[in-house]
């Protein structure tokens, strides 16, 4: 084993993190990252699917023929993919409803699938474990990070999470003066903020 | 909702790449030459608009009756994915012409969210048969239109000097963002 058990866990998280460093599974990140809340929880429930897929995977990686492997890692992550539909249904409702068709989208982000092919079809148990929970933890860093700025200046609100009775956050940040820059939280917003913060990452990469 | 507003929705208004943010890693990824993005255009109108009315008939004529609605995901999935290994091989033997323009992107298009997506939005909305291959071909050519589009754009930013952290993926992105942008004027009209 060239890497340790912590090595292969923060590697998601700085030199191999998901969204920025490979590019792949863009589609909730730049759908779902309104707010905080909701990159939190697509980024949770993702980690959900990535772990117990790895773990399914690196189990079963000697009796799956090769020949048919993509298909037995896709109906392996759908599998999940529809407990993850159903507990949220049962115990995070209101997000359930907010994600949306993001959730039963996790199936073909290229990132679960990704893991499975690079990593949890070749190593043993316990560093796919490490790896899906570092890649998970790293996309829901991402998905937090951008979700944090577009709210902050799109709505004003850093909101973390939101009970039926009260919100747990911060909520006018910059003070009632403060006119939101509703580009932010818009469609194309999305897609101007997480350039920049890839090209904010590449700088820092650089050094 | 009539089938104008369905298919000027589909296109302009609700465009599944730039406003709904399905299928953005092909978008990114093939939409360096001109060539590969009318290829991966081509090949994800034809499966979109196979796979949406397939997963229609699925869904309302297995799905609901026998009360498994909540294994669509499972269901959708394994119909796209045999469905385009089926489309593959019967335009290898048939009309070998197209397989070599559309080959390679074929096997890509299992894991694009823009076709597996519009096929949820579409049983989510509860449209009828006709509407649903209307708005399949809607959100396909909308698909298209914005995946060709870009990279006419992206081809000509080749040639401009970028700043050195923000080449590639991160001006891609900022010229998503306006050209979404564009798209984003189109809201009015419905």
């Amino acid at each position: 084993m060239a890497k340790t058990l912590t090595q292969e866990f923060t590697k998601g998280l700085w030199e191999e993190i998901a969204p920025f460093r490979l590019v792949l599974g863009l589609c909730p990140v730049l759908g779902v990252t309104t707010t905080i809340e909701n990159g939190i929880g697509m980024g949770l429930a993702t980690t959900f699917v990535l772990v117990f897929s790895n773990i399914l995977i690196a189990s079963l990686r000697n009796i799956i023929p090769s020949k048919v492997r993509i298909a037995c890692f896709i109906i392996i992550i759908a599998t999940f993919v529809v407990v993850t539909e159903l507990l949220m249904q049962a115990f995070a409702y209101t997000l359930f409803l907010k994600l949306g068709v993001f959730i039963p989208l996790i199936v073909v982000n290229c990132i679960v699938l990704g893991r499975a092919e690079a990593f949890a079809s070749k190593n043993d148990l316990l560093p796919s474990i490490a790896d899906g929970l570092g890649i998970g933890i790293g996309f829901t860093l991402s998905l937090a990070a951008l979700g944090a700025v577009r709210e902050l200046f799109g709505a004003n609100n850093l909101t973390i999470w939101t009970t039926p009775n009260s919100v747990i956050g911060i909520q006018e940040v910059f003070g009632t003066n403060f006119e939101p820059f509703t580009f932010m939280v818009q469609a194309p917003g999305a897609f101007v903020c997480l350039g920049l913060m890839l090209c904010l990452m590449n700088l820092m990469g650089s050094k | 909702m009539g089938y104008m507003e369905i298919i000027i929705g589909g296109i302009f208004v609700n465009n599944i790449l730039l406003a709904q943010f399905l299928g953005n890693c092909p978008f990114l990824g093939t939409s360096k030459k001109m060539e590969t993005a009318v290829g991966m255009a081509m090949a994800v109108v034809f499966v979109l608009v196979l796979a949406g009315v397939i997963t229609w008939v699925l869904y309302a004529f297995f799905l609901v009756p026998y009360k498994l609605v909540y294994m669509r995901t499972i269901a959708f999935i394994l119909v796209i994915a045999s469905l385009v290994q089926f489309v593959e091989m019967f335009l290898k033997k048939s009309i070998p012409a197209l397989y070599a323009g559309l080959g390679i992107f074929l096997p890509l298009i299992t894991t694009n969210c823009a076709v597996f997506g519009a096929c949820i939005l579409n049983v989510d909305k509860e449209l009828n048969f006709m509407k649903t291959l209307v708005q399949s071909f809607a959100y396909a050519v909308g698909f298209g239109l914005a995946l060709i589009l870009f990279a006419g754009v992206r081809e000509r930013i080749i040639l401009a000097r970028v700043p050195k952290p923000l080449q590639d993926t991160s001006i891609g992105l900022v010229t998503a963002g306006i050209l979404s942008l564009t798209f984003y004027a189109f809201k009015g009209m419905i």
